[in-house]
């Protein structure tokens, strides 16, 4: 086990950051803490880092004890979401700063700057300024710097989180794509729960300061240990008393046996996908209609008022 | 964006007073005193022969040298302790919270709303080996205070105290803790943060600061004129030589050292908007 988490705890004045997280994080894994604003996450990632103390417990990173070790005695690598470039220094005197710190030699760190640069293809901005770049670019000399100096473990502070919907999707297939060549261990924080299935091998959901589910991406999603969890990694509503995702229910214009009668009370079309509204049978309030998605191909002919038959669809 | 809203398009009759009005203002204040000044120091007056070769042997006379030289050490020093203990500070200000930090925030503003005489007239309080409270103790070990250079930088460092730090503190709020925490998780040590990444990104600042401490030094009046024996030779700054020759109808000289001071503002005007101008830039 890479890092070892135990009874960390971190409070502000009244406010409490962190209750007592007991977590281990795998060598070589790229796992993500997903949670929602506040939840906590970005202070267990600093706290790892050694950039905020913790309260009580202890932090051990490759079985070397750190709690109270400075960031700098870490060997860990941090990317910021607003990137933290050092703006007077040129692209790849940033990606050389830890280099240059560790007194390497001259034609070491060039190579080794040179390498790193052209595994983030920012080999033709290295004399730039950081200012001359885009934020996904960036973002990716960021990322350069920190694995510069060979860090145990890669953290990432929410490093999509600044950049537009586009970018950030590319710069996750690449940082997916990037972890699988370089293998260092990596934790990142999130808030976009699609960033985390996507990308991480592991997801570990914080709430309120404390871990509500750790597990793979399908896990999470498919067995959820508590409402909030469903709720947080995607839509869900509920059939017959059971909490579904909209799009796990089967619709069958005919009756079937022991399905839930009702009528489309509404048909929303979101590009691709069709959401329905399905008042079920017996006077149940608006609030009550159970939520569908589906292709488009299966919603044809589905208007408000047509009768449905609603199943919980089958899991292969 | 905000670039395009500062200016207006339009120029109505409201556009002409209101540049009427500042351009006059302007004049009255600043361009035509100090006009009146350019023009004393090189003009015949009172018998005496004016042009360039005149004003050139007013500042020679080893009274005046010496009055520069001694501004010159008393401004070199006072803006070295300030540099030094603004960039501090100012560190201490916005990097930490401690209890008193908004006291410190506004004593350190005090020298501005404080008259220059008061600020003198504390100091000999404080350091006069008569009445003094630590006087006596540094006068037994050698050092005297009052009527000494030491004295004059201690009177002039604290009236320009606030400069380099109200120049600073707002550029450190702005950038930052988080490239400071980049290279601390990099492997720098504080040291090696503070001159590697915090130094360089508050660089123009800190040169801003100081190009205008050097501007309020070199014209410090006030306290220097309490805390100084004034005295040609003894103490005499080349604000109180202005002063001194002036009561005592050597106009002439008054003038040209006058002028060598306006010189020295108006210089220190121009390097700080080239300072600035490059910053706006970007």
């Amino acid at each position: 086990m890479s890092i070892e988490i135990r009874g960390v705890a971190k409070r502000y004045g009244d406010f409490t950051a962190l209750e007592n997280i007991d977590l281990s994080i795998p060598t070589g894994q790229l796992t993500a803490l997903l949670g929602p604003s506040g939840g906590g996450k970005s202070t267990l990632l600093r706290i790892i880092a050694g950039l905020e103390t913790t309260d009580s417990g202890t932090v051990e990173i490759e079985g070397t004890e750190a709690t109270h070790l400075p960031p700098q005695k870490r060997n860990v690598g941090f990317v910021f979401q607003h990137y933290a470039v050092f703006k007077h220094l040129t692209v790849a005197r940033n990606v050389a700063f830890g280099l240059e710190i560790r007194k390497r030699p001259k034609a070491e760190i060039k190579e080794r700057v040179a390498e790193l640069l052209e595994l983030v293809h920012l080999s033709q901005f290295a004399e730039r300024l950081p200012a001359q770049l885009s934020g996904g670019q960036r973002q990716r000399m960021a990322l350069a710097r920190a694995l510069a100096v060979e860090p145990t473990v890669l953290l990432l502070d929410e490093p999509f989180g600044a950049l537009d919907a586009k970018v950030r999707k590319e710069l996750r297939d690449w940082l997916r794509r990037l972890h699988d060549d370089v293998h260092v261990t990596t934790v990142f924080v999130t808030h976009d729960q699609e960033e985390a299935l996507e990308v991480a091998d592991k997801i570990v959901v914080i709430n309120q300061g404390r871990i509500e589910q750790i597990g793979t991406p399908d896990e999470l999603y498919d067995e959820p240990a508590n409402e909030f969890v469903a709720g947080f990694l995607g839509p869900v509503t509920e059939l017959d008393g059971r909490t579904v995702r909209p799009h796990d229910i089967d619709v069958h214009r005919e009756a079937v046996p022991g399905a839930v009668v009702g009528s489309v009370a509404r048909v929303l079309r979101v590009g691709f996908e069709v959401r329905l509204s399905v008042l079920p049978d017996g006077g149940a309030p608006a609030s009550r209609a159970v939520q569908v998605t589906l292709t488009r191909a299966h919603a044809r002919d589905l208007t408000a008022g047509t009768k449905v038959w609603l199943t919980p669809a089958d899991r292969g | 964006m905000a670039d395009q809203n500062r200016t207006r398009t339009q120029r109505g009759p409201v556009t002409l007073v209101l540049r009427f009005v500042v351009i006059a203002y302007v004049f009255v204040l600043v361009i035509w005193p100090v006009s009146v000044v350019v023009q004393r120091t090189f003009a015949p007056l009172n018998g005496q022969e004016g042009g360039f070769g005149a004003f050139v042997a007013r500042l020679s006379d080893p009274a005046v040298v010496y009055a520069f030289s001694l501004t010159g050490t008393i401004t070199f020093w006072a803006v070295l302790i300030n540099t030094v203990f603004g960039v501090g500070v100012s560190l201490l200000l916005v990097r930490y919270r401690f209890p008193g930090r908004r006291v410190l925030s506004v004593l350190v503003d005090l020298p501005m709303s404080v008259s220059p005489v008061v600020v003198g007239l504390a100091l000999v309080l404080a350091y006069s080996t008569g009445s003094g409270w630590f006087g006596e103790s540094l006068a037994s070990i050698g050092i005297n205070v009052i009527f000494s250079t030491p004295g004059l930088i201690m009177a002039t460092a604290f009236i320009s105290l606030p400069f380099v730090i109200r120049e600073v503190v707002p550029v450190l709020e702005e950038i930052g803790t988080e490239s400071e925490q980049a290279a601390l998780s990099l492997g720098a040590s504080g040291w090696q943060t503070f001159w590697r990444i915090t130094l360089p990104s508050i660089r123009s600042a800190v040169l801003y600061g100081v190009v205008l401490s050097i501007a309020r030094a070199l014209g410090e009046f006030g306290a220097v004129k309490i805390v100084s024996q004034g005295a040609a030779f003894n103490g005499e700054t080349a604000t109180l030589l202005i002063q001194n020759r002036y009561g005592n109808f050597d106009e002439s000289t008054a003038y040209a050292a006058a002028f060598v001071l306006v010189v020295a503002a108006v210089l220190a005007i121009v390097v700080v908007n080239l300072i600035r101008k490059p910053e706006g830039s970007t």
